[in-house]
């Protein structure tokens, strides 16, 4: 044995000690800070759009790097030791592909060129939609007639003296138990029977909503490119789960249209391309036909979206805005958006056509940029108080 | 670890300081700590246990604590220079696995008592930075935890910019004004009219004249501690934001000589090591893990050097040409035999630099296979293999403990209390990227407009930032 003094094992209890969780929280805090402020670049991520159901995603955040002059890796030469017969000439390793994670400097990660050497944080689609659906709502939500559609929901609030074990309440068991025992004149815990024991039991409880519909239009015309198809479908990805999470009973009817328009299920309107020119009254028409045959406006508050990068047949333009007033008799809220890539600044016929319609109904956005999904997103959804 | 391992190991740790003493070591007094893994990572993250709180901790710590859990990788010593030494072993590794970590602890704790770059470190840090860390919390009741944290943000940003050397420099700073000639009497400049003498005195004063007319340059020489040039000088800084400043670099200052001789320091610990192990009684299963245990350690990285392997290679070589001379060596006075005191003599006055530069010969170039690599197009690519090449190209390397090395030019650039840093450049590039985001922070310190001179791809170039934009201009 050695002189305790000298040298000597410990053994402490290290279990309470929360040092470097506390400051991971703080990391984790910042994270979730940033992404919020990011949340216009990280909506239209294709990696979440095109997610297909995945639950967490890599979101990269520059603001989290641990910036400090340093040299540029691919710059100058480095030292390596090989296994006994390297050459001149030999290849080590190749940069590219791989991304490193955290501040990633160590020396086996010197394949990444600098500029991809940010950190990616973890975050899952929910925690992500949570943050992004904070501010959001339907607009002009009003209580209609009848046809209040239900939702059931849970609530402990009775006390019996039945029921599942996990259920118990403890609580009132040991409550119960010494009032026995002082009932006898000892007042204590202890020789608990099934007497004294209080079970929490459940009631159902239902609650009333407003019946609301989204009628979700999109153009899927040959002039819709690439990139205003990805438009439309992030935006209508996050409508979609926007309204599944906070409206738990909203109807979406999906219309697709070029020079007609159907109705589609969510699947095809989310993943058939189609092609023709564009006509969009057709669209208009068949959302008036569907609320006239299925969501009476006295019972439904009705939400029709249409979005288009707005090359519509000339022709056609004047017919959409008296076929849009219709609509806005009839709903709450009429949300056109339209996509023109990079934007050149010249507005299409149809928005001009749309732009004599002056109704706090009515509400245009133009989506040039990627970026500018989720301010499109917040300006549908801003909750707006019903006009009187 | 259940009671009779620790039990074991507790034996085993007695008999390893005897041997350690028997070799020659003389550690400082040792306080193993079993651990679990969870603290282990903290105390990894944090570089010392009880430091300041900042989430660039808990971003290292999660990550090495995932990449534990994932099984990609494992600490298994850590260790704190200090009077009594603390070491830490992890509770769940094998007692043979400690064994050889006590070993190794030893020979650190012998080389921080030992080597002249420790000698002057400060071997209470452990209370110190307690002490650091009661004040920032102090400074984040005062001023907000954001506040505190912005700042903080700030400070880590420079902490490598910070000059070892300082404790050597001069008192006075260098290139002050020339000293000005007393005559001795009011007519003694009469008698060496004329003579050579009186020339040069009169143009010593004429030089003193026009420098009291130029403005005088601040700072006087370029500063390379941002650190405490910006604690000192910064303008606008409240005393507990200069505090900071002097914590992150006294903190900095303590994990230098670490820095400084991570291959002489790692070697000998290896060296210790694979000794004492070798003369502890082992099982047979407990030498083929040992073995296992110790090639993991040691073994050489293709895309950089290992610290561990290089360290006790050049040690044993070392060793071994001291053992037996060549006669050329014989020439030079040195014995047969000689190589373990040899090796105490190195441990004492050598760090990684000086070790490279004054032992790394040919052979062992050749017999380790070490190389220089660099990125052609997006491979990378052996490029040299002679060993003075490589030698200088691992000296370079290490230079400045592989940072950039930056000055303070001017404190008063353009007369306007802007700051001129100057990237001294030799031939790497900056990270740019990186290098305008930290320039940020120095604007932030600062508070007045910064300016970096550096140079991209050949050109000069000045990277600017004034508080709200960043701007490069070609110089």
């Amino acid at each position: 044995m050695t002189d305790p003094d000298i040298s000597a094992i410990g053994h402490d209890d290290w279990s309470l000690h929360r040092k470097g969780p506390a400051d991971q929280q703080r990391h984790q805090q910042k994270i979730k800070e940033a992404v919020r402020k990011n949340l216009g670049q990280i909506v239209s991520e294709e990696s979440i759009i095109l997610s297909d159901g995945q639950k967490t995603i890599k979101v990269p955040i520059r603001s989290l790097d641990e910036y400090r002059f340093r040299f540029d890796h691919g710059s100058g030469q480095h030292t390596g030791a090989g296994d006994g017969d390297s050459q001149v000439g030999d290849v080590i390793g190749r940069t590219g592909g791989r991304k490193a994670k955290g501040p990633g400097r160590g020396p086996g990660e010197a394949g990444d060129t600098p500029g991809d050497d940010y950190y990616e944080a973890d975050i899952s689609i929910d925690e992500l939609a949570a943050l992004i659906f904070e501010d959001l709502g339907l607009p002009n939500l009003a209580e209609k007639r009848q046809q209040e559609l239900e939702s059931e929901s849970v609530q402990f609030v009775d006390v019996r003296r039945t029921g599942i074990l996990p259920n118990l309440d403890k609580r009132r068991t040991i409550l119960e138990n010494i009032k026995r025992n002082a009932a006898k004149g000892n007042p204590h815990f202890g020789g608990v029977i099934a007497d004294d024991l209080r079970f929490k039991t459940w009631d159902q409880r239902i609650e009333y909503q407003s019946n609301a519909v989204v009628i979700a239009m999109m153009d899927t015309s040959g002039s819709m490119g690439e990139f205003e198809k990805y438009i439309a479908r992030s935006f209508y990805f996050w409508m979609v789960r926007f309204l599944r999470t906070k409206y738990q009973q909203v109807r979406i009817v999906f219309i697709s249209h070029h020079t007609e328009a159907k109705e589609v299920t969510e699947q095809e309107f989310f993943h058939r391309g189609e092609s023709g020119g564009t006509q969009v009254s057709a669209a208009y028409e068949l959302a008036l036909r569907i609320i006239a045959d299925r969501f009476p406006p006295s019972d439904w508050n009705i939400y029709p979206f249409h979005f288009s990068d707005g090359d519509n047949l000339p022709w056609d333009n004047d017919l959409c805005v008296s076929l849009v007033r219709r609509l806005m008799e009839q709903c709450n809220l009429f949300g056109y958006g339209e996509i023109r890539e990079g934007y050149r600044g010249a507005t299409s016929t149809l928005m001009s056509a749309f732009n004599k319609i002056h109704e706090p109904k009515f509400i245009a956005v133009t989506i040039s940029d990627k970026k500018e999904v989720y301010p499109a997103l917040k300006k549908f959804f801003s909750e707006r108080t019903a006009p009187a | 670890m259940d009671d009779p391992d620790v039990a074991a190991l507790e034996t085993a740790l007695g008999e390893i300081w005897t041997l350690a003493h028997r070799f020659g070591l003389d550690p400082y007094p040792t306080h193993f700590e079993l651990v679990p893994a969870s603290i282990m990572y903290e105390f990894g993250a944090y570089g010392l246990p009880g430091r300041f709180a900042h989430w660039s901790f808990g971003k290292g710590y999660y990550r090495m604590k995932t990449q534990y859990d994932y099984g990609l990788s494992k600490i298994y010593e850590m260790v704190i220079n200090a009077n009594p030494a603390y070491a830490f072993l992890m509770d769940s590794n094998s007692v043979l696995q400690n064994k050889l970590v006590i070993a190794h602890v030893l020979g650190h704790t012998d080389f921080f008592k030992h080597n002249a770059y420790f000698g002057p470190t400060n071997r209470g840090m452990v209370e110190s930075v307690r002490l650091h860390a009661e004040r920032i919390r102090q400074y984040e009741f005062d001023h907000g935890t954001d506040t505190v944290e912005r700042f903080l943000d700030a400070a880590l940003a420079i902490q490598d910019h910070i000059d070892p050397h300082l404790r050597f420099a001069a008192a006075t700073p260098a290139g002050g004004e020339p000293p000005r000639t007393h005559p001795t009497s009011p007519y003694a400049d009469l008698w060496e009219l004329g003579t050579e003498a009186a020339a040069e005195r009169a143009k010593a004063e004429d030089e003193r004249h026009a420098q009291a007319q130029a403005p005088p340059r601040f700072p006087a020489a370029p500063e390379a501690d941002l650190l405490r040039f910006l604690a000192q000088h910064a303008p606008d800084l409240a005393l507990w934001q200069r505090d900071i400043l002097e914590i992150v670099r006294a903190e900095m200052l303590y994990f230098v000589p670490q820095m400084q001789t991570k291959i002489c320091n790692e070697g000998w610990a290896s060296y210790w090591h694979a000794h004492t192990l070798r003369e502890l009684d082992l099982t047979d299963n407990e030498t083929v893990e040992f073995a296992n245990l110790n090639a993991g350690v040691i073994a050489p990285h293709r895309r950089s050097i290992n610290p561990y392997h290089l360290g006790v290679k050049l040690l044993e070589d070392i060793e071994r040409r001291w053992d037996q001379p060549t006669p050329e060596l014989q020439a030079r006075g040195i014995q047969p035999g000689s190589g373990r005191s040899k090796l105490f003599e190195v441990r004492e006055l050598e760090n990684d630099l000086s070790l490279l530069r004054n032992y790394l010969t040919k052979e062992l170039v050749d017999e380790l296979d070490l190389y220089l690599y660099e990125k052609q197009g997006n491979e990378w690519i052996i490029v040299e293999k002679n060993w003075e090449k490589v030698r200088d190209g691992l000296v370079d390397e290490m230079t400045n403990f592989g940072n950039p090395l930056i000055v303070v030019e001017h404190a008063d650039y353009r007369r306007s209390r802007e700051l001129y840093l100057l990237h001294r450049h030799e031939g790497r590039d900056l990270d740019p990227l990186y290098a305008e985001k930290t320039l940020a922070y120095v604007q932030q310190i600062w508070g007045r407009p910064v300016h970096l001179e550096t140079v991209l791809n050949g050109d000069h170039m000045l990277f600017s930032y004034d508080g709200t934009k960043a701007a490069r201009t070609e110089l």
